[in-house]
């Protein structure tokens, strides 16, 4: 079969690349444009490690066809902080402890990220709501959702400084 | 409809490492010319802070700041052997290694400090901060970085070490069926705080309290870490998760996480721990590590509430709503079990 060639945004940066028909975004992210951040679990939409935003809407790449995303703009953890500059989500997960493994993490970030741009003051149902597609084996959660409402209140009480 | 309260609680003992013994950790040590030490493992770090607790052991031991230790594990082709990360039995047999490993580097690096400033080996102290110094003339010093680069570059040694921590089978002995299974103990209680409704007979958790005892917490935060994920898995064991649910049939198990069992984000139950530390004298510092024991208290604590609660005793895993109405049916109710001091 013939290649397709798909050209996307990648967190910012024009990036073209040709795929197989039915390849899905999550191979094509990981081993052609080799974003490492989204992770494969399970592929077939069920634990959430995939998770990017195309044009600002959670998606999970292990689900969607390469093909699909031709003019679209896609964002991963590798493009929410600034170089060496955490994103704030980071650096809350950090201090929070929310990742032991880590392989929850990348995609963990994305839905919290998603969260926080389209709801800046969530309540811990709004957090529990939105990370409720994404599995993680070591954390218990708690962690997790303690360092998305720490954002939140952070930025809600004008600390938020980058 | 009646939700019904119930409390469990239960005690555990937890043996730290492979019940009878034979399960050597090993671990080197070598420092590069700036002063940088390598710790080389083969242990997994899982999550639960293998690289992180073994720098601070070596750095400790090496008597350098935490900063200079580097940790290279879980690369079998490159690192020396180890059993493994399992039977809660990291902290405790893989630090024991580092610290053998460290403490032969650290003579070397303190020969070679010696030999630079003119004195005797055992008149150096170090401060931890990244300077050797002799002791009580704390400006007769050198740095830690300055000795290791002296050693290699002039007086032509490597400043290394090699550490192994075994505990030896324990073999049983036919007569008496005596042995000496384990080398030390962590401990837990847990109380557990759950309602369960008598028509579904879904258990809803309210609240757990603990307490684990450690030896010392080498370092409390992942400490603590560990202990809030492990219980949830202990939650998620006793009420959720089988691959077998017909055990010993194997048909019909989950084969992926559509149909796999757990709780998710809206099932966090309050907990409140408490660590206690008691040293234990044949671990790294003290530390024996928390392990698989975060989870274990959970699931007996579980089904003791469960009976509290209903009258029902569950002695399978996981307690699943249709085992404890079948229970229930049986009995011709619920029957709860009140409290002292209830009624
Ligand atoms: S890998 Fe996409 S949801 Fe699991
Ligand atoms: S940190 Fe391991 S799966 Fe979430």
């Amino acid at each position: 079969m013939s290649k397709v060639p798909v050209q996307l945004t990648l967190n910012g940066s024009d990036r073209s690349v040709f795929v197989d028909p039915g390849q899905n975004l999550l191979d094509v992210l990981r081993r052609s444009l080799g974003d490492l951040t989204p992770k494969y679990g399970c592929g077939q939409g069920t634990c959430g490690c995939c998770t990017v935003m195309i044009d600002g809407e959670t998606r999970l790449s292990c689900l969607t066809l390469a093909e699909s995303v031709d003019g679209c703009s896609v964002e991963t953890v590798a493009g929410i902080g600034e170089g060496a500059q955490l994103h704030e989500l980071q650096t809350a997960f950090m201090e929070h402890f929310a990742a032991q493994c880590g392989f929850c993490t990348t995609g963990m970030l994305m839905s919290a990220k998603h969260l926080l741009d389209n709801n800046p003051s969530p309540t811990r149902d709004d957090v529990v709501e939105a990370i409720s597609g994404n599995i993680c084996r070591c954390t218990g959660y708690e962690p997790i959702i303690n360092a998305i409402l720490d954002v939140a209140a952070r930025r809600g009480s004008g600390r938020h400084t980058s | 409809m009646t939700m019904h309260s119930g409390r469990g609680f239960a005690a555990i003992n937890y043996p730290i490492g492979m019940n009878l013994g034979g399960d050597p950790s090993q671990a080197l040590v070598h420092s590069n010319p700036d002063g940088k030490f390598m710790v080389t493992l083969s242990s997994i770090d899982l999550g639960q802070g293998m690289k992180s607790v073994t720098r601070q052991i070596a750095a400790e031991a090496l008597g350098i700041p935490v900063e200079d230790v580097y940790v290279d594990t879980a690369d079998s082709d490159t690192g020396p052997h180890c059993m493994g990360s399992f039977a809660s039995r990291g902290t405790h047999r893989v630090g024991n290694a580092v610290i053998a490993a460290a403490t032969e580097a650290r003579g070397v690096m303190l020969d070679a400090a010696a030999e630079e400033l003119e004195v005797n080996p055992e008149d150096l102290e170090t401060d931890g901060r990244g300077n050797i110094h002799v002791k009580g003339a704390p400006s007769r010093s050198i740095t830690s970085a300055e000795a290791c680069g002296a050693a290699q570059f002039k007086q032509g040694k490597t400043v290394s070490g090699r550490g192994i921590f075994l505990i030896p089978t324990s073999d049983v002995n036919p007569e008496t069926g005596e042995m000496t299974p384990v080398s030390c103990f962590a401990h837990a209680a847990l109380v557990v705080d759950i309602e369960v409704d008598d028509e579904t007979g879904e258990v809803l958790v309210k609240d757990m309290q603990s307490a684990y005892e450690v030896g010392r917490a080498l370092n409390p935060k992942l400490v603590e870490q560990q202990l809030i994920g492990g219980a949830w898995m202990g939650m998620s064991h006793a009420l959720y998760e089988t691959t077998e649910p017909h055990y010993p049939e194997r048909d019909n198990g989950p084969v992926d996480f559509n149909e796999y069992l757990m709780p998710g984000p809206g099932n966090v139950v309050p907990h409140h721990i408490s660590v206690l530390e008691r040293p234990a004298p044949d671990a790294p510092f003290g530390g024996k590590g928390p392990g698989e024991m975060c989870a274990n208290p959970v699931l007996p604590a579980m089904a003791n509430a469960v009976y509290n609660a209903v009258g029902v005793r569950v002695d399978e895993l996981p307690i699943t709503p249709e085992k404890i109405l079948r229970g229930i049916k049986a009995n011709g109710g619920a029957r709860p079990q009140g409290r002292p001091g209830q009624h």
